[in-house]
Order: structure tokens, then C-alpha cells, then sequence
């Protein structure tokens, strides 16, 4: 019941907060996100660090198509789940102000659009039931499409449909795989769409080409890859830095999710066979979007790219089977959400402050606004790899997983680390620091609501680049199953 | 040449049938007889009646009906063979009368417009005459109009449930003739809902012709026009296959016709458009369930041996139908042309999943029949349809119902509830996850899947996807965009529209989030009677 309870209530704060008088909704909003943060510790706490599916939970739901209402978490779900508890009350508190200026839909809209998103993501990333996977996955977009049109800046409508017309596309594709998957059960003579279920079937290469295809497609949308991540840059910077705090920092991780419970768990020998097409596209999209976010002038727009070179690695650590490259992953994956989600933050306090999001037009901000300077550093040099912070342990065990994948990937990927010196520092350089700039008015720093709002991402940036062990005790057991699936002897996880 | 033998009439598998076209007959004695003033309640209250009373009567029979000469399929053969009272017709039944029963209430509405109803004050007055002055003045309508109904549906009763080529065109007539009536009695823009009129009647009639010319080759063929004698003859291969096939051919027509398949989909937005809205919404829902019905009937009973004939015709069509029709709904600038064309998108999944039919050997234990999925969709379908043209006829200006998209611009500020329900029906169409569009959708999919047809539901799935950006696009619209001049105004429904819109919201709701009763139900309702 747990995890039904984790579900249900962000859902039942979201109709609350939309229905509660303007006043009490900010109240009312922010009770009920702390209030999932606490089930959400509830859940860790419950769950052994042993691996497998835990806290289960299945009932029949649409009993003539095999359709199950079953949850349940491993590592990797237990981890996304916890990720997602605790951003959302962080994106809730620094983004009120911003919901309820001029031209916006308020702050109760956006917190009962950002509930339903937090329950329709903790439920994604629980489903053990492939079609209530996909009815969620599907599920999330509506929040995700009434966050990004109603809030942020103008053009936002525009930016929203595109968004929404990309993520149906590569819902609709997967829709094809998932009834592929059925039909493929009820052929074997037990129709089913349990994930337990179809991991038991024994399906011939050609039809787990095909449903790869389709999984692959909708989760390279979602992720974003090379070529299929036009949407982000648009999104990011139209939306708010809170939405986009959501949909890169939890939504997006979906698609890396889905690759490793889809693909890998339930079609092995298509995902191995489709790796070398995976590696060359996640090699791509690291080296193009790092490139791509250098030549950028709009602060968002840079950090959406950012994030597009991040899940490139998260992609070649999945794919190139190993268990140093898997561990590294799914610890990027949690890294990048808290290292995104400082730099999308301190990026919309920043342009609350000059009031424009182009670099061009800014200078100087760092004498008048140090704390500001320093949480922006911070999250820049968290981007870039620095050791000590957590991105950097993820990075590294990546690149040495892609090295003893072949040596020409590795040095391709090592390459990027390069090129996020150069975006991160650079836009560093030209918004912080040199002379102030005529015309443009000195920055007023932090206050310390916003620096509260800040700390605890950094903190964990800092807790986790020393001492990672925590999160890889989770990861390890749940690599050390998939791999096992997979068909490839492990000689343990990184320790 | 037999001896006439007068065919015996089951009256209490007929009740549903007899009580519709009984109470039709009543509504034009009731024309004829009361003072104007009384017709209006006496009208709606006959008609709700009826359809009440019919609506029960397929209750009792579903629970009666036994299993037919020890075969798969439930029900009996009626008049002498004539009709097949069993469970897709019996669903099929159920599904027509519970969608006219919403067709009266959007007919019944006098809300909306000043205190008259949708139709013309006076048919025969021509337009821009003092005639239709004083009409209008006089606060005149036309009553005519719940009895035509009435016989629609009748028509739409016996078409799906025909068991023989005769009894099918009389029943796709009794159908048609009423709606085309129907089409022209608008009582705004009275010139478009005139050429809408004749539009379709002319298609209309042409259509019908090509059906009695296929059912005559038909009989060519294989002597008779009983479905189980076509049958028998298709699986000896009596007679000569050309006739069979041009036979076949023309029948479809005949059908594809009043589904709007392509390429005979060119009538749909025109009377769609120039319709009044509730027409609209009757006959596009109402007809879609009874000629699929009919479809699958035809196609099934009569030529199932034949499949491998009409089912390479069936997948272009069908592939056809979702692509034209949602590529051609983008271009629309009219909410009501544009839902037109996404009922010829429809279609075409509906046919998706006509075409996944498979001997019942084949399927898997707890699989589910093609039957129970185009029955499914055709719930799903019916339910958001009606809903949503009622809602289309909520949003108005000075000069009626306001369709130019353009103008629904700031609906989203101007009236939250009504955006989100339109919205909510739209993303039903689009097939979004917790609406029943998407467990539609699925159903469909996964019956043409599993018989193979595996290209149809790739073109399926891309056509879906350009269809999701027509639908999102109407919803960034209403939310999105800002209002053009005065914005659109929304005028206050009567209980009889919203308890129309509010039905088929939950009916979207509750087939998307528990559908299994429903499913159930249509898999219970089993196989024709061959």
C-alpha cells in the first residue's frame, strides 16, 4: 500500500491545491509535496538494500486485455523515486514568485499542475505493468503541457505544442512495441502485460528487433538523443526554470529508465544488437550538444543543451553493458538531476534579477551578488566534471566503462569533459565577471530564503562526490540483475 | 419457386425495435392532431419514452437470448430469418438507443438560442422571405423533427441486426432518408444547411444505388440473399468468383459510403458544417455504430470465407481513411469541418480493427475477438462524439454558433469548464492514456496485430500521430492564444445539453480508467449468428 500511497497523494494535493482559495493554495500545495517527501522516505526506508522488486503490489485492473495495476521498486526505481520527492518541493518553493507574475497562471495552477506531474512521474517509475507504465508515461505530458503553456516566457504556447507533439509521437510509436509485446504474450497462451510476465517469454530476434525499435525511439525522444531532442532547447527556454527544472531533472529521466527496464530487461539480444547504432548516436549527442550549448546566447537554452551532451553518457554507460558503465549511469542519472536542477535555479533567480536570459547582456554580476556567483560556479563546475563534486564520479566511471568498451568511444566521450570546461567557464566568465556593463543595472545577491532553497542541493553535490557509497550500495544489486538478464557475467559493481 | 410462407414475429425479441418504429408512427399522428403549443413536451416526452422503454427492452432480451443452434454466438433469427437478434446487435442496440437518447436532449434544447430550438422555424419558407420572417417571429419550430428521428434510429436498429442483402438496404434507407431531412432544417445559415442537405441526399442516393446493384450480383451469384446462403455458396465455390467479387465491390460502397470512408468521405464535412449541431452530433455518432455494425455483418456472416478477397481492399482503405482524413482535419479552420475529418480518421482505425478478425481457433485463451474491439471503439467513439458537438454548440456570437477555430482563441479564460471539457473530449479522440479513446485505440490495435495485419498498424500509429497534433493544437488555441476581438462568449446550457455533455465526459472517463466492464460486456455479446 505504500507505494499507492505515495501515488495517490501528490495526486489528491494536486485536485486540493486547484480547488482551495489563491490564499491557501501555496500552503495547502507545499504541505502535500512534504508531505509525499516523507512516504518517499517511508519507502527507503523500508526497502532492503538486497535488490529486486520490493513492496509489490498487483491487482488486476482491465482483466480481458491481461492489464495489471502492479507497483514496485529496485534500486534504480527506489533511487528516480527519491530523486523526484525531493526536487518537487524544491522547484515549489523558488518557483511561487515566478508562477504569480504578470501574464502567468498563478501559483495555484502551477502547483496543482506540478503535483499531478509528481504523481503521474513516482508512478512511472513504479509501474511494474508495462501498459500502466505507458498509460502514466502518456499521463505525465498533460501536466507537462499546461506547465510549460501556461508559465515562462512568451512563445511558451508555441514551445509547449512542439513539446507535446514530440512526446505523443514517441508514445505513439511505443504503443506499437507495447501491443507488440502483448500480442507476442497471447500468442505463448498467456496474454499478460505483468513485466514479470513478459521477462519470462522467449521472443525470436526479428520480433525484438522490431519492439527495440519502438521502445528505443520513444525513450530517445523522451531522454533527449541526437537527432530527436529539437523539443528541449525550445522548452527550456520558454518554460519557467522550475518546469524545467521538472521535466529535465525528473521527467526526462524516463527515457534512461525505460531503456534500462525495457530494452534491457525485457529485449536483451536487441539492445545488444542495436549497441553499436546507440553508442555512435550517444557519442553524438555528447559531443554535438556540448558544442551546440558553447555557441548559445540564451542562459536556458545553453543549460537545455547542457543536459543533452549529460544524457548521452547516461546512454553509453547503459549501453555498453558493463557494470561499471550501468552503476555509472544510474548514478548519473540522479547526479545530473541534482547538478540540472542547482544550475536551472540559480539561472532563474539570476534572470528574475537582470531581467533578460542572454549572456550578451549581462556582466559584472558577481561583484554585486558574490553568494549568486558562487552557487552559479558550483553547479557550472559540477557540469564540467570537477572532482569532489558527484557529477564527477559518475562521469569517471562512464569513461573508463567506455574505454574498456573500445578505446576510440572512450576517447570520443573524454573529449566532452573538454568541451563543458569551455560552456560552463565561459558563460561563467562573460555573466559574472568582467566590468559592469553601461546600461545594465548592478544585481541585488541571494537572499536567504533562495540561498535555503539552494543549500540542499549543493550539499548533496558535495556528500555525494565524497562519499558516493550510499547510492551505489542501491545501484549495484539492481546492475548486478539486469546484466545477469542480459547474459553477461559481472565481477561486481565499482566499489 | 417456394411456397409464400408468412414468416412468424418474434414480438419479444423485436420489442426494442417495434416500440422505436411504434413510437415514430405516433410522433406524426401527434403532428397531425395537437394544437402547435403542445406538440414540443409531447414530442420529447414520447420520444424519451420510447427510446426508455426500448433501451429496456434490450436489457431483458440480452438477459433471455440462448445460444443458437449450438454454435459460439447467442440469439435468434427473427421474421423468418430476416433479422438476427443476437449479442453484437443486441450491443450495437443499446449502444444507438443510449446515443439518441442524448440526440433528443441536444434536439429538445431551447436554451441556447433565445428560446427555440436548432431548427428552422419554417422548413419551406425560403430563405430571406417574409415567410421565414414571420415564421421566425412567431417563434415557430419544427416538432417534425423527433419523429424523423425516431425512424433514424429505427433504421439504424435493423441495419446492423439485417441478416439478409433486402432487409439491409431497407434498413440503410429508413436510416438515411430521415438524417438527410434533418441535415437541411437548420435555422441559421439555412443555405449551408440546404446544400448540405442535397449534397448528401444526392451521394446519398447514388450510394444506395451502388449497394442494390452489388446485392443484385450478389444474388447472381449465390442464388439467394440470405447471409448463411451466401455463405454456403462463397465456401463451395459455387457460381462464377467475378460476380462475386464486383458484387462484393459494390456493396461496399454502398457501406464505406456512410461510414465517410476514402475516398467516399467527400460529403462528411460539408454536412457536418451546414447540419444543425445536434444533428451533427446524432448522426455522427448514431450512424458510424449501426453501419459498422453492418459492416462486420456483411463482411463476417456472408463473406467471411471470402476474407482473403475483401481484406487487401479493407487495409487501403483503412490506411487511406487515417491518413487523408487527419491530414485534411490540420487544414481546417472550422471546429466543425475539422471534426468531420477526424470521423473519416476514425473510420479508419475502426477498420483496423475489422480487419483483425481471426477464425476463433486462432486466438488465444482470454484474447481478445476483433468483434469485442470494434465494439469497444464504436462506445468510445460514440460517447465523445456526441459530447464534443454538443459542446461545439455551446460556444456562440451574435450570429449562432461561433466554428471558426480562430474565434474559440481565450475560451480557456473565458470559460475554464467548458474548454477542459472539450479539451478532455479531445484528447479522448486523440487516444490519451485514462480516456477511453486510448484503451479504444488499444483494443483495436492489438486484435489487427495479432491477425497480422502489422503494416496497417504502423500506418495506424504514425496517422494517430498526426492526428495528436491537430487535436493538441486546437487545445493550445483555446488555452494559449489570445482572444481575437471580443473572444468567443458561451452561451448557458439547459439541464438537457449539460446532462448530454456531462454523460459523455464520465462515459470518456470511466471506459478510460475501468474499462473492463464494458469490454466484458461486448466479449459477452460474442459472435454473429452465422
Amino acid at each position: 500500500m505504500t507505494l499507492t500511497i505515495l501515488i495517490l497523494l501528490p495526486l489528491l494535493g494536486a485536485v486540493v491545491t486547484a480547488l482551495v482559495p489563491g490564499a491557501l493554495a501555496r500552503l495547502v500545495g507545499l504541505g502535500f509535496a512534504a508531505a509525499t517527501l516523507v512516504v518517499g522516505i517511508v519507502v527507503a526506508t523500508r526497502y532492503s538494500v538486497g535488490g529486486g522488486m520490493q513492496l509489490e503490489e498487483t491487482r488486476t485492473w482491465i482483466e480481458s486485455l491481461g492489464v495489471h495495476y502492479a507497483l514496485g521498486v529496485d534500486g534504480l526505481g527506489l533511487l528516480m523515486v527519491l530523486l523526484t520527492v525531493v526536487l518537487v518541493p524544491i522547484v515549489m518553493l523558488a518557483s511561487s514568485r515566478e508562477a504569480d507574475a504578470e501574464g502567468n497562471g498563478g501559483v495555484r495552477a502551477f502547483f496543482a499542475w506540478t503535483l499531478a506531474l509528481e504523481a503521474m512521474s513516482l508512478a512511472v517509475f513504479t509501474a511494474t505493468d508495462v501498459l500502466l507504465f505507458y498509460v502514466v508515461f502518456e499521463a505525465t505530458l498533460i501536466p507537462a503541457y499546461f506547465l510549460i503553456g501556461g508559465f515562462g516566457r512568451a512563445g511558451r504556447g508555441r514551445a509547449a505544442t512542439k513539446f507535446l507533439i514530440y512526446q505523443l509521437a514517441g508514445g505513439l510509436i511505443m504503443l506499437a512495441s507495447v501491443i507488440g509485446l502483448y500480442v507476442v504474450s497471447a500468442d505463448a497462451g498467456n496474454p499478460s502485460f505483468l513485466i514479470s510476465d513478459l521477462a519470462a517469454l522467449d521472443i525470436d530476434e526479428t520480433t525484438q528487433r522490431w519492439l527495440f525499435v519502438g521502445f528505443f525511439i520513444a525513450f530517445a525522444i523522451k531522454a533527449p538523443m541526437f537527432p530527436v531532442h529539437t523539443w528541449l532547447a525550445d522548452t527550456t527556454e520558454k518554460a519557467t526554470t522550475g518546469t524545467s527544472v521538472l521535466l529535465v531533472c525528473i521527467l526526462d529521466k524516463i527515457g534512461t529508465f525505460g531503456m534500462l527496464r525495457f530494452c534491457l530487461g525485457l529485449l536483451p539480444d536487441a539492445s545488444q544488437w542495436a549497441t553499436p547504432v546507440v553508442v555512435v548516436l550517444a557519442l553524438v549527442s555528447i559531443i554535438y550538444g556540448a558544442l551546440v550549448a558553447i555557441g548559445q546566447d540564451d542562459v536556458l537554452r545553453l543549460i537545455g543543451l547542457t543536459s543533452l551532451s549529460h544524457f548521452g553518457f547516461i546512454v553509453l554507460g547503459i549501453f555498453v553493458f558493463s557494470p561499471t558503465g550501468s552503476s555509472g549511469a544510474i548514478l548519473y542519472m540522479v547526479n545530473h538531476g541534482i547538478a540540472t536542477a542547482l544550475m536551472f535555479l540559480v539561472a532563474g533567480f539570476l534572470i528574475h534579477r537582470t531581467g533578460t536570459a542572454s549572456i550578451r547582456r549581462m556582466a559584472g554580476v558577481e561583484k554585486g551578488a558574490p553568494v549568486l556567483a558562487g552557487f552559479f560556479l558550483v553547479a557550472g563546475l559540477a557540469a564540467c566534471g570537477l572532482p569532489g563534486l558527484s557529477p564527477f564520479v559518475s562521469e569517471m566511471l562512464v569513461i573508463v566503462a567506455a574505454f574498456d568498451h573500445h578505446w576510440l568511444v572512450g576517447s570520443v566521450a573524454v573529449l566532452a569533459i573538454v568541451l563543458a570546461a569551455f560552456y560552463a567557464l565561459w558563460m561563467y566568465q562573460r555573466t559574472m565577471t568582467g566590468p559592469d556593463r553601461e546600461g545594465v543595472a548592478p544585481v541585488a545577491d541571494l537572499d536567504r530564503r533562495e540561498v535555503g532553497i539552494l543549500a540542499p542541493l549543493l550539499l548533496a553535490l558535495v556528500l555525494f562526490g565524497f562519499y558516493p557509497m550510499p547510492l551505489l550500495d542501491v545501484i549495484n544489486p539492481f546492475v548486478h540483475d539486469s546484466l545477469a538478464a542480459v547474459g553477461i557475467g559481472q565481477e561486481g559493481g565499482p566499489q | 419457386m417456394t411456397e409464400f410462407v408468412k414468416p412468424s414475429i418474434e414480438y419479444f425479441e423485436l420489442w426494442p425495435l417495434l416500440v422505436v418504429f411504434g413510437v415514430a408512427c405516433l410522433g406524426v399522428v401527434v403532428e397531425a392532431f395537437l394544437p402547435r403549443t403542445l406538440r414540443y413536451p409531447v414530442q420529447v416526452v414520447l420520444s424519451l419514452g420510447g427510446l426508455v422503454l426500448a433501451l429496456v427492452g434490450v436489457v431483458l432480451v440480452a438477459q433471455d437470448v440462448q445460444t443458437y443452434d449450438d454454435g459460439a454466438a447467442r440469439g435468434i433469427l427473427a421474421v423468418g430469418g430476416t433479422i438476427a437478434v443476437d449479442g453484437p446487435s443486441l450491443f450495437i442496440w443499446g449502444l444507438v438507443l443510449a446515443l439518441s437518447i442524448a440526440g433528443v436532449l441536444l434536439f429538445a434544447e431551447r436554451h441556447l438560442d433565445g428560446g427555440v430550438s436548432a431548427f428552422a422555424g419554417q422548413a419551406a419558407a425560403v430563405p430571406g422571405t417574409d415567410a421565414e420572417t414571420a415564421a421566425i417571429a412567431a417563434n415557430r419550430e419544427h416538432t417534425e423533427v423527433y419523429p424523423l428521428m425516431m425512424f433514424a434510429v429505427f433504421g439504424m436498429m435493423l441495419f446492423p441486426a439485417a441478416n439478409d442483402l433486402l432487409t439491409m438496404f431497407v434498413g440503410l434507407e429508413i436510416l438515411s432518408l430521415p438524417l438527410y431531412l434533418l441535415s437541411g432544417l437548420a435555422r441559421r445559415r439555412r443555405l449551408l444547411s440546404q446544400e448540405a442537405a442535397l449534397k448528401y441526399f444526392l451521394l446519398g442516393a447514388f450510394s444506395s444505388g451502388f449497394f442494390l446493384y452489388g446485392a443484385a450480383l450478389l444474388y447472381g451469384y449465390a442464388g439467394s440473399m440470405d447471409f448463411a446462403a451466401i455463405n454456403e455458396a462463397v465456401r463451395n465455390d459455387v457460381g462464377s468468383s467475378s460476380l462475386l467479387l464486383i458484387g462484393t465491390g459494390l456493396l461496399s460502397v454502398g457501406l464505406l459510403f456512410k461510414v465517410g470512408a476514402v475516398p467516399f468521405q467527400a460529403w462528411t464535412p460539408d454536412v457536418y458544417q451546414g447540419a444543425p449541431t445536434p444533428v451533427t452530433a446524432f448522426m455522427a455518432a448514431g450512424t458510424k455504430v449501426a453501419a459498422f455494425g453492418a459492416i462486420m455483418r456483411l463482411f463476417y456472416v456472408a463473406l467471411g470465407a471470402d476474407r482473403w478477397s475483401w481484406q487487401p481492399m479493407l487495409w487501403i482503405i483503412a490506411i487511406l481513411s487515417m491518413f487523408v482524413g487527419a491530414a485534411l482535419a490540420i487544414t481546417q479552420s472550422d471546429i466543425k469541418r475539422l471534426l468531420a475529418y477526424s470521423s473519416v480518421a476514425h473510420t479508419g482505425f475502426i477498420l483496423t480493427g475489422v480487419l483483425g478478425v481471426q477464425a476463433s481457433d486462432q486466438l488465444a485463451l482470454g484474447e481478445i475477438t476483433s468483434v469485442q474491439a470494434v465494439l469497444f471503439y464504436l462506445a468510445t467513439y460514440g460517447f465523445a462524439t456526441i459530447g464534443a458537438f454538443a459542446v461545439v454548440g455551446l460556444v456562440r456570437d451574435g450570429g449562432g454558433e461561433t466554428t471558426a477555430i480562430e474565434r474559440w482563441a481565450g475560451l480557456g479564460k473565458e470559460s475554464p469548464v467548458v474548454a477542459a471539457v472539450f479539451a478532455f473530449f479531445l484528447l479522448a479522440m486523440a487516444g490519451i492514456p485514462l480516456t477511453s479513446g486510448f484503451v479504444g485505440k488499444l483494443a483495436v490495435f492489438s486484435v489487427a496485430l495479432a491477425a497480422g495485419a502489422w503494416p496497417v498498424v504502423v500506418a495506424a500509429v504514425l496517422a494517430s500521430i498526426v492526428a495528436a497534433f491537430l487535436y493538441v493544437r486546437v487545445i493550445k488555441v483555446m488555452y494559449f492564444d489570445e482572444p481575437v476581438g471580443a473572444g468567443p462568449s458561451v452561451a448557458y446550457p439547459s439541464v438537457l445539453t449539460a446532462t448530454t455533455i456531462a454523460v459523455g465526459a464520465a462515459v470518456t472517463l470511466v471506459l478510460g480508467v475501468l474499462p473492463g466492464p464494458v469490454l466484458d460486456l461486448a466479449a459477452v455479446a460474442g459472435e454473429f449468428i452465422r
